[in-house]
């Protein structure tokens, strides 16, 4: 989106620190339910296969398998019902959408773990992101 | 004066209300307008008050229209309406108006200029079902079949009647969309966030208007 009066209106609905993660990565999306008065959280764990959209149009689909059945479910990013999203696999993938993945069943679902390139510095172990400044090069 | 402004479509969007879900909106940068005359009971056998919209060059203009805006000590305006009022209004030739007329009101209605289609067929046109697409039809799947028969209109010739619907002209018309939701107002940037979308495209020109049937829900403290 290009319109500057559109990115202006948008500004205040976006998430000030949006969840960082990319296409092929295993996530669990928790999302806060609300029942009558109580408030709780379910967590949804699984691939994400696509992300699209931008500004408060940004929308993110989320594949798992439940009882040998596909099941997908598309998230927008920026909604206060999606509290958080932590990512606990990062696979390889070399395009944006993983389509293919519906045609698979079983090992044949699983992605590549994306390669660690600052595994050898200190301190960066346990992150779960890549650096991607780093792969670039 | 009666919440009522001008404005350019600038896109559709969405954004989160106050319980999360998500709300369609067409932003809408209405006015500000200024008052380019004043229609009184005495001088003109009613009440209204004329608002120009969008500073223009010169060259756009004609000499006629910068005279009449030259009244008001206004330059030339691209846009103008009239706005009937009920009662007379204490807004002086000259005043600008902007999106805090529309501070207390709940519902919109939207006048504006439908998007072009050229010349269409009756199937987009007018929304009919076409004919078969096999059973021994031939270059006809869209067409409208029977547009009368010889006895139309009983003992005179066999014309189509008055008003029959077919392929024409379509778009391009003034459409009034009633009863948007009027989300949130801009003061500063001069938007309105209207629930629903809008006619016509981005850019073109839009009245706003407090809507006239809607029924005002009322908020409870």
């Amino acid at each position: 989106m290009t319109n500057k009066i559109l990115l202006l209106v948008e500004q205040p609905h976006l998430k000030k620190e949006p969840p960082q993660f990319s296409v092929g990565d295993t996530v669990d999306v928790a999302t806060r339910i609300i029942e009558g008065e109580k408030e709780r959280i379910q967590i949804f764990s699984g691939i994400v296969i696509m992300k699209k959209g931008s500004g408060t149009n940004e929308m993110f689909t989320v594949r798992r398998i439940v009882n040998n059945e596909g099941v997908e479910r598309v998230f927008p990013l920026h909604s206060p019902f999606i509290s958080r999203v932590t990512v606990k696999r990062s696979g390889e993938s070399r395009r944006a959408k993983l389509f293919y993945l519906r045609g698979r069943v079983g090992k044949a679902t699983r992605l590549t773990e994306k390669r660690k390139v600052t595994k050898k510095e200190d301190g960066t172990k346990g992150t779960d992101k890549p650096e991607l400044a780093a792969t670039a090069t | 004066m009666t919440p009522a402004l001008l404005g350019t479509k600038v896109g559709m969007t969405r954004v989160y209300d106050e319980k999360g879900s998500v709300v369609p909106v067409t932003v809408v940068q209405a006015g500000p307008c200024h008052v380019t005359q004043v229609k009184t009971v005495e001088n003109d056998g009613y009440s209204a008050v004329q608002l120009g919209f969008n500073d223009c060059k010169p060259k756009h203009s004609t000499f006629a229209l910068m005279g009449h805006t030259a009244k008001a000590s206004l330059g030339p305006k691209r846009h103008f309406r009239e706005i009937r009022l009920n009662e007379e209004t204490t807004l002086a030739a000259g005043a600008q108006v902007g999106v805090e007329l529309f501070s207390d009101v709940q519902y919109v209605d939207v006048i504006g200029t439908s998007k072009g289609k050229g010349f269409a067929g009756v199937m987009k046109r007018h929304h009919f079902g076409g004919q078969c697409a096999s059973h021994g039809t031939e270059r006809k799947h869209r067409s409208p079949g029977s547009i009368a028969s010889r006895a139309t209109w009983r003992g005179q010739s066999g014309k189509p009647k008055k008003g029959v619907r077919m392929a024409g002209h379509m778009g391009m018309d003034s459409v009034t969309t009633r009863n948007h939701p009027l989300v949130k107002i801009d003061k500063e940037n001069h938007l309105l966030l209207i629930k629903g979308a809008l006619p016509g495209p981005n850019g073109g020109l839009l009245f706003v208007r407090k809507a006239v049937t809607a029924k005002v829900k009322v908020v409870e403290s």
